[in-house]
């Protein structure tokens, strides 16, 4: 590749490479086999709308849903959108509330969405979590009222990748009469979902999260009891007109075959990736001393690593390393120099926010890179460390 | 061999695109990130916006990518408050997007009526926004923009374009229109399906339709489609540098409706009397529907379609024929022939042998009719 890094990509939660073997799959939809998948009176349209509706069943299945229940999207910040003002803004047109929950340590374009709810007259109650990152499931049920229409808790956090108890929170939904959306982005492909066991109503997915390429995603919209939306787009009335517009069909192809391999290999990918970040953390701790894990590292998905060093400044730690790739927040937020609004929910300092990187783990991380990032990074701290405590001595 | 005349549906991507997205997709960036990979993201990104902006002569800095020619359609008309005014052959994702819109006739030949237009902008005394698509993606008929755009500002309203059909077909020139707003696809042009671009006049600020980070300038949230983009990107220089290539399809076209019309003297050529696409016809034939016509094109292995792609899945008749005054049953005997840079003559000829057995098979069906009765 031209430019470019024989660095060290320890990004995964920002994005995530195309898996080979989907790449291989999706490509021929370019030029040998194209189509129109919404032109289905002749056989290029045929073929295309065949592997979209391949492509659906196995997203599907990801999630244990039916494949009438996937609305391709281009990604999850469009699933997010859709789902959260799409349920809100339908229940206001037909007066039936105007009420979200949700958690302050939702994605961007969770809060943003609530925001434009707010300048539509709906009212949203943001609940706090708690130092390990988890939201209270009882804060969950207090916070439900007459006028609730939806609650939106995020399966996986994208900076501290801690999983928030679903179940339970879709237990209480259900029990209330209330649609409990989740944006799964981080979570798909890497930890067990049961939209039915885990009473989720709407659920967020996004293709480069998991191994397929950017601009696709989708959402699970429950057909029983059925979730109703109001639509983003509107056009040509494809996907049962929750989504209009031309479906990418070598995209679509792409997630289906990501979702068909990150199921099959989550299990044995788990255990591998905690074991890369079991390494990564002792070798961190042993040559460093204290290093602070931020968030909860039991409920947690193995690719996430969020770490603290005590009195450095993380954003000039990055600038020192540019031959390893590690973020100090979300990407769609990391050209903003404020700390993390996650790290600070959780009751850090502004200082030790700004001290924390995330290091994201993923399909094709070894060991060897594992060690060489350890390295860099002890070596990193060490500099700027006794810089910190030459300037101190002066 | 299958030939293919649906290309105002989708068309095949060009090697070219391929071979850059699939060297885009070996690598591993998001344009958000500050390090080096979302760096060389970024670089792949601006780099086609570049020459996206160059494809319709507008600068970089106003091009918004989006997910498609429908989202940009819809950020078009759900970005500005006030009134909608729109024609009435407007693609379904305009109609759709403002259900509320005033809507301008057209004539029969499909061109938008300048007077009616005037009459609706009159004494209006909130922000208007006009959408007048470039040229038509059932007929190819093209509107008189330039016209649009100094009427429309002479009464203060913006003027939103859908170029879909008409981007990498003909010369656009946002600086020459004077259009505020102008809706792209790649997949139209010989790039991917699920990217597209809004162009936005300098100054102007559409309110964002998917909220989130802050890319795309605050202006369309969700991590950017990098290797759609990079192939929109080198779809639309292709483009650009293929015009007059392209423009020499109307030959092909022209010498097919000939040949059309002589073995169906009563076929109806919707549209042809305008300027059109160099690429599209529009094609009646009396007494068959269009979708009886696309399903015997089809097993003959010739791919052509009956209106849109969108809603080729209904049986109602074509919104944007009934516009031009044809009846019910002379709308639904219409069919669309679309051709591509690639289509050659061979093809052509063999989808009018098709074509033409068909249309005298009518006759023949229709007589037999005659004599039953």
């Amino acid at each position: 590749m031209s430019g470019a890094p024989t660095a060290v990509y320890l990004d995964h939660q920002a994005t995530t490479p195309v898996d080979p073997r989907v790449l291989d799959t999706m490509l021929p939809w370019f030029s040998e086999t194209f189509g129109n998948a919404h032109s289905e009176q002749h056989i290029w349209g045929r073929q295309a709308a065949d592997a979209v509706e391949l492509a659906r069943e196995k997203v599907a299945s990801l999630i244990a849903a039916e494949a009438r229940e996937i609305v391709f999207t281009s990604g999850a910040t469009e699933s997010n959108n859709l789902a959260i003002k799409g349920a809100v803004r339908f229940a206001m047109r037909h007066g039936r509330g105007k009420h979200v929950v949700t958690v302050v340590t939702e994605h961007k374009c969770v809060l943003e969405s609530c925001e434009a709810l707010v300048e539509d007259g709906a009212e949203v109650t943001y609940l706090s979590v708690d130092h390990e990152g988890f939201v209270d499931p009882v804060a969950v049920e207090s916070a439900i009222r007459e006028d609730t229409v939806l609650v939106s808790v995020m399966a996986v956090n994208n900076e501290i990748g801690v999983i928030q108890p679903l179940a339970r929170i879709g237990e209480i939904c259900r029990a209330r009469g209330v649609l409990l959306h989740t944006d799964a982005a981080q979570a798909a492909g890497k930890i067990d979902l049961d939209v039915n066991a885990m009473m989720i109503d709407l659920l967020s997915v996004s293709g480069h999260k998991m191994y397929a390429p950017k601009g696709i995603g989708a959402l699970y919209v429950r057909r029983r009891p059925r979730a109703r939306l109001l639509a983003e787009m509107s056009g040509g009335g494809q996907e049962r007109g929750f989504r209009s517009g031309t479906l990418p069909v070598a995209l679509t192809v792409a997630l289906g075959d990501a979702a068909e391999i990150a199921q099959s290999e989550l299990a044995a990918e788990g255990v591998r990736l905690s074991s890369l970040r079991a390494d990564m953390l002792a070798q961190l701790r042993s040559r460093l001393g204290e290093v602070i894990v931020n968030g909860s590292m039991d409920n947690r998905v193995p690719g996430n690593l969020n770490v603290g060093f005590a009195g450095v400044d993380a954003e000039a730690l990055m600038t020192e390393l540019p031959e390893l790739a590690i973020s100090t927040g979300s990407a769609c937020t990391s050209a903003s120099v404020e700390p993390s609004y996650v790290l600070k929910a959780l009751g850090l300092s502004d200082a030790d926010a700004g001290a924390s990187v995330r290091i994201g783990f993923g399909r094709y991380t070894t060991p060897g890179e594992v060690n060489a990032a350890a390295e860099m990074i002890v070596e990193a701290v060490e500099n700027q460390r006794s810089g910190n405590s030459a300037r101190a001595a002066e | 061999m299958d030939i293919y005349l649906d290309h105002n549906a989708t068309t095949p991507v060009h090697p070219e695109v391929v071979d850059r997205m699939t060297s885009v997709l070996a690598q591993t960036g998001n344009a958000s990130s500050v390090h080096r990979f979302g760096r060389l993201a970024r670089r792949m990104v601006d780099d086609a916006r570049e020459a996206v902006a160059q494809l319709v002569e507008s600068s970089a800095a106003n091009v918004v990518f989006t997910s498609g020619g429908t989202e940009a359609n819809n950020l078009a008309l759900c970005g500005f408050s006030g009134q909608a005014v729109v024609s009435a052959v407007e693609h379904d994702s305009v109609l759709a997007a403002r259900a509320d819109a005033s809507k301008i006739p057209v004539d029969h030949k499909g061109v938008v009526d300048l007077d009616q237009l005037r009459e609706m902008l009159v004494g209006r005394d909130e922000q208007v926004v006009v959408s007048v698509m470039y040229a038509n993606n059932e007929t190819g008929v093209i509107q008189p923009i330039a016209e649009i755009v100094s009427l429309a500002k002479k009464h203060g309203a913006l003027v939103h374009c859908d170029a879909i059909q008409a981007a990498g077909k003909l010369s656009v020139s946002m600086r020459e229109l004077g259009v505020d707003l102008l809706s792209l696809s790649a997949h139209k042009i010989g790039g991917p399906q699920g990217v597209g671009a809004l162009v936005v006049r300098n100054g102007l600020d559409p309110e964002p339709l998917l909220r989130g980070g802050g890319q795309e300038r605050r202006r369309r949230a969700g991590t950017e489609n990098v290797s759609g983009i990079a192939g929109f990107g080198v779809a639309a220089t292709l483009a650009a540098d293929r015009l007059s290539e392209f423009a020499s399809i109307a030959a092909l076209r022209d010498h097919m409706e000939h040949r059309l019309s002589d073995a169906a003297p009563d076929a109806i050529f919707h549209g042809a009397s305008r300027e059109r696409l160099a690429n599209t016809s529009c094609v009646g034939l009396p007494g068959m529907t269009g979708e009886i016509q696309v399903m015997t094109l089809d097993l003959a292995g010739v791919a052509v379609s009956a209106g849109s792609a969108c809603s080729s899945g209904k049986v109602t008749p074509s919104h944007v024929l009934l516009a031009m005054g044809a009846d019910d049953e002379t709308a639904k005997s219409a069919i669309r022939v679309s051709l591509g840079a690639d289509t050659r003559a061979e093809e052509i000829d063999r989808f009018v042998d098709v074509w033409s057995d068909m249309a005298g098979r009518r006759s023949l069906n229709n007589e037999k009719r005659r004599s039953v009765a």
